[in-house]
């Protein structure tokens, strides 16, 4: 099969990009779309052509690095799955492909295909841990989890931090990240410590990052790789304000300084 | 160059405790005085960049990725050991270090593997506390799984996420390292070199790989955790960008390399499909919890549907060969016996290089929920690349490059033949000897990371005068920047005509051929050739585009071929000497009579390390003796 691809070519953050035509050579159908991406630039290297750049690395669905729109969909046509195991299958000889990076604000072009995410790392250094020094937790069967719990935050911990919920969401907004790992501490006994400061930080990097609001379209769900569910966004919502009515309480009972709350 | 492994006396269980009481500490006004260089941020940089950071010391961490969350220690499935005997099958920490050092074949340290077996069960108490949602029964407790090598569950598992999850544990642990300040992450930076001044490591060179600057960072000491290097192959189930870079350029700067040829082949992941491949997908060895392994007994039934071959026209080879582990032997073991069925004609699928593994029964005694619940996510991605169904169909499997042992040669401090620079996880030989049983190298990576560096660190340290770090300007680190600079330049002013995706194929091809599942002293002898060929192909002929100043994956890419291109002949070299079969390094000269590996115990009982001895020179050999003084050599038996 041959496909021709219309593929947005930027040289770095400053500089406009365009989209340029590129028609493929033969290909394999069970070729995975980065595979066919290698084909392409292997032939614009012997052409003496500077080749596409795009994210990638695992390959397998896992690290979170590869970030295309694929015809106006981040990740491409599955539900569930991320741009590297998408396959040429799922097209069809003669189709025009077209690819970009994610489109969002706070994640900018470095070049071509791939943006700059950091701001998740930002986010995640104001609160998206619990604070444990090596070496000092107890027996890891001294606190029974519930299963169902647990399950639980298997499901909110899978989110592999690739941004096509941002890219999906028409305000660039981050909700669906950050509430995965929000709930996923939650969820659990060892997160209840930090539970109500963790939201807090958490959602206020997210603004300050420049991530836009969250008016519940759920496209962000709708392109994860990785199916995480709309409910951790309720869920989070639910937390943050726990944890501002909590904060407002806290001040009249404890006084400014804190006091033995 | 005599190699001390430091490997404390007393009693096995006592060493490691002994050997804390022993060594020197660094008091905590000193500790913030000290700056660290951590290269790499996957299981092993991040937890030793965040452990170190909360004793105090100044730390940087430096990765190549955009963030260390995506290290490849991400895409590991199955599950981390642990000797915690959760489950009262009889397992402690003297069985876990005794299966480890029997399934590595009797070629790793018995004193590092017993550590490993004894700090394991704190890392899962770590983990706990990180919020990482291991798998639970419903009584709330921890729940297990059995994998490779073992008679035991004593395998923690996150769903077949295990490896992500727990990178995510470190990174939280790392990043909140960096919130608080002490941590200082540099991203996008690929290490090129290690400064070494007075015989010390001092620091790194690095380079930008989106704006291209070359940057020095000074340090008191240097943490390599760069993972290893199976990606020589070219065709591996690493992350496309895993290379030996790192690893490679501190050999070049004095720091040993021990059994290089020492590398995994998994018996369990998704078979090649077509020359256009760019990685091999793993499916967890879990999944031989309930899956069984077969071929057709008859070569002419080998193209016919699974379903349409009667069960007494079946060969569960594994079970048959090896009916005490059956599905559950080592991963070299059942690599090899898929080479075997394959080479006799009865592999399956178009190519002929693959063998069946069937849940069928599984599925008949659990259900298939239950079957999805256990490996769910592994039957969607096995679906998402062959477009088969694994509960209808058995799937086609074949193994595939995972792991490799060896790596840079390190003491008990995990110190490596440049004092100063330390190597923690796969990007060591330490643990695994000859060949590393499932759900190890987790257990690896964090232990050094979290329970071993912290400690052995500070006995380094505590000799070296705070305040005396050279200074960047120093004349080490000039030469070494500079030399940097001509290698890009050398790159990008190569005037070939072939992709640099051209060379490391053709590598791999040979790698593979030579030095793969079975080798011999001829196949060994001719690899020796055609990689120095090859490599000098490449400098004259190979073609990369594009600038230095940007981001420019050509040449990131050229830079660790040619890397690659010099690792690949040591490994043969390497390979050749070793003129014995144990583990994972089947020299086809020595075989059993019933087809198994010979060992000799007497000539070669030692760890390989080699020494670089300069351009165009043969590497020097040092040996440093394996002496087993609580268990006995014997020969593996599965059966």
């Amino acid at each position: 099969m041959k496909v021709t691809l219309k593929v947005w070519r930027q040289k770095g953050p400053g500089t406009p990009g365009e989209f340029k035509t590129y028609p493929t050579p033969d290909l394999n159908p069970n070729m995975s779309f980065l595979e066919m991406l290698d084909v392409v630039n292997d032939d614009l290297t012997a052409k003496g052509e500077e080749p596409i750049a795009f994210a990638h690395d695992c390959r397998e669905g896992i690290c979170g690095t590869c970030s295309l729109v694929i015809n106006g969909k981040p990740h491409g046509p599955h539900r569930s799955v991320a741009t590297c195991q998408t396959y040429m299958r799922s097209f069809r000889d003669g189709d025009v492909i077209v690819v970009e990076p994610f489109r969002a604000k706070p994640f900018p072009v470095i070049k071509d295909l791939v943006t700059d995410r950091t701001a998740f790392d930002r986010i995640m250094a104001a609160g998206g841990f619990i604070s444990v020094r090596t070496g000092s937790a107890p027996d890891a069967n001294s606190i029974p989890v519930s299963k169902e719990c647990a399950d639980r935050a298997m499901d909110a911990a899978a989110c592999i931090g690739c941004g096509a919920c941002v890219a999906a969401c028409k305000n660039a907004s981050a909700m669906l990240f950050v509430s995965a790992k929000v709930s996923q501490f939650s969820l659990l006994p060892q997160g209840q410590p930090e539970r109500y400061r963790r939201v807090l930080a958490m959602v206020g990097t997210m603004d300050e990052e420049g991530f836009g609001n969250c008016t519940v379209t759920g496209s962000c769900e709708a392109v994860c790789p990785k199916g995480i569910s709309l409910d951790f966004i309720t869920r989070m919502n639910r937390e943050y304000l726990s944890a501002m009515l909590h904060a407002a309480v806290g001040r009249e009972t404890a006084g400014k300084d804190g006091g033995a709350g | 160059m005599k190699l001390e492994s430091k490997v404390p006396g007393g009693p096995l269980e006592h060493k490691w405790t002994k050997h804390l009481g022993d060594i020197k500490l660094v008091n905590p006004s000193n500790k913030r005085k000290y700056e660290i260089i951590v290269v790499g941020g996957g299981l092993a940089g991040a937890s030793a960049a965040a452990s170190l950071a909360e004793l105090g010391y100044r730390v940087k961490c430096i990765v190549y990725h955009d963030t260390a969350r995506r290290a490849h220690s991400v895409a590991a499935q199955g599950g981390i050991n642990a000797a915690k005997n959760y489950q009262n099958d009889g397992d402690s920490v003297f069985r876990l270090f005794y299966d480890t050092i029997k399934g590595g074949d009797y070629r790793a340290r018995e004193a590092n593997v017993y550590r490993l077996a004894q700090v394991s069960v704190k890392i899962i108490d770590q983990c706990v506390a990180q919020g990482v949602p291991f798998a639970r029964e419903y009584g709330g407790l921890l729940a297990n799984r059995s994998f490779g090598g073992a008679q035991v569950s004593r395998t923690f598992y996150a769903r077949g996420q295990t490896g992500q999850q727990l990178l995510l544990g470190a990174y939280s642990a790392l990043i909140r390292m960096v919130g608080a300040g002490a941590v200082q992450m540099l991203t996008h930076e690929e290490m090129m070199d290690v400064v070494v001044i007075g015989g010390h490591a001092k620091g790194v060179i690095c380079r930008n790989l989106i704006t291209g600057e070359i940057s020095r960072h000074v340090g008191d000491a240097v943490v390599l955790a760069t993972g290893g290097y199976g990606n020589v192959f070219n065709l591996s189930t690493y992350g496309r960008l895993s290379n030996a870079t790192a690893i490679w350029r501190a050999y070049k700067r004095g720091a040993c390399f021990a059994n290089p040829c020492f590398t995994q082949i998994h018996p369990t992941c998704i078979p090649v499909s077509g020359d256009y491949q760019s990685k091999l997908t793993l499916m967890s060895e879990s999944l031989r919890n309930d899956g069984r392994i077969w071929v057709p007994k008859k070569a002419e039934d080998r193209l016919k549907r699974p379903g349409d071959i009667p069960e007494d026209a079946r060969d569960y080879y594994l079970e048959r060969m090896y009916p005490a582990y059956g599905n559950l032997a080592p991963r070299d073991i059942s690599s090899r016996a898929a080479k075997k069925v394959c080479d006799e004609g009865r592999g399956v699928g178009e190519s002929g290089l693959g063998v069946y593994l069937d849940f069928s029964d599984a599925i008949r005694r659990l259900g298939e929920s239950a079957v999805r619940e256990r490996y769910g996510n592994l039957f969607d991605i096995y679906k998402e690349i062959t477009d088969e169904d694994a509960y209808r169909n058995p799937m086609r499997i074949f193994p595939a490059v995972h792991y490799t042992m060896g790596g840079l040669w390190v003491d008990y401090n995990l110190m490596s033949s440049i004092p100063g620079l330390f190597v923690l996880g796969e990007a060591n030989f330490s643990d695994h000897g000859a060949n590393r049983l499932g759900a190890s190298a987790l257990m690896q990576g964090l232990a050094d990371g979290y329970f071993v560096i912290p400690f052995t660190i500070g006995d380094y340290l505590a000799g070296v005068k705070p305040g005396t770090r050279p200074k960047a300007e120093a004349p080490e680190f000039e030469q070494a920047e500079t030399a940097v600079r001509h290698t890009v330049q050398r790159l990008l002013s190569s005037k070939g005509r072939q992709p640099v995706s051209h060379f490391h194929k053709r590598l791999g091809k040979i790698l593979w051929d030579c030095c793969g599942m079975a080798r011999n002293a001829g196949h060994l002898k001719k690899g020796l050739q055609e990689i120095p060929a090859l490599r000098e192909e490449f400098w004259s002929n190979v073609q990369v585009p594009g600038d230095g100043g940007t981001l420019n994956q050509s040449l990131e890419r050229a830079h660790r071929v040619a890397d690659f291109l010099e690792l690949g002949e040591l490994m043969c070299r390497d390979a050749l000497e070793r003129d014995e079969s144990c583990g994972c390094h089947f020299r086809e000269e020595h075989v059993d009579a019933e087809g198994e590996c010979d060992r000799n115990d007497e000539q070669y009982a030692h760890v390989a390390a080699w020494e670089y001895a300069g351009e165009g020179k043969p590497p020097i050999l040092n040996k440093e003796p394996l002496q087993y003084e609580f268990v006995k050599m014997v020969k593996r038996n599965y059966k």
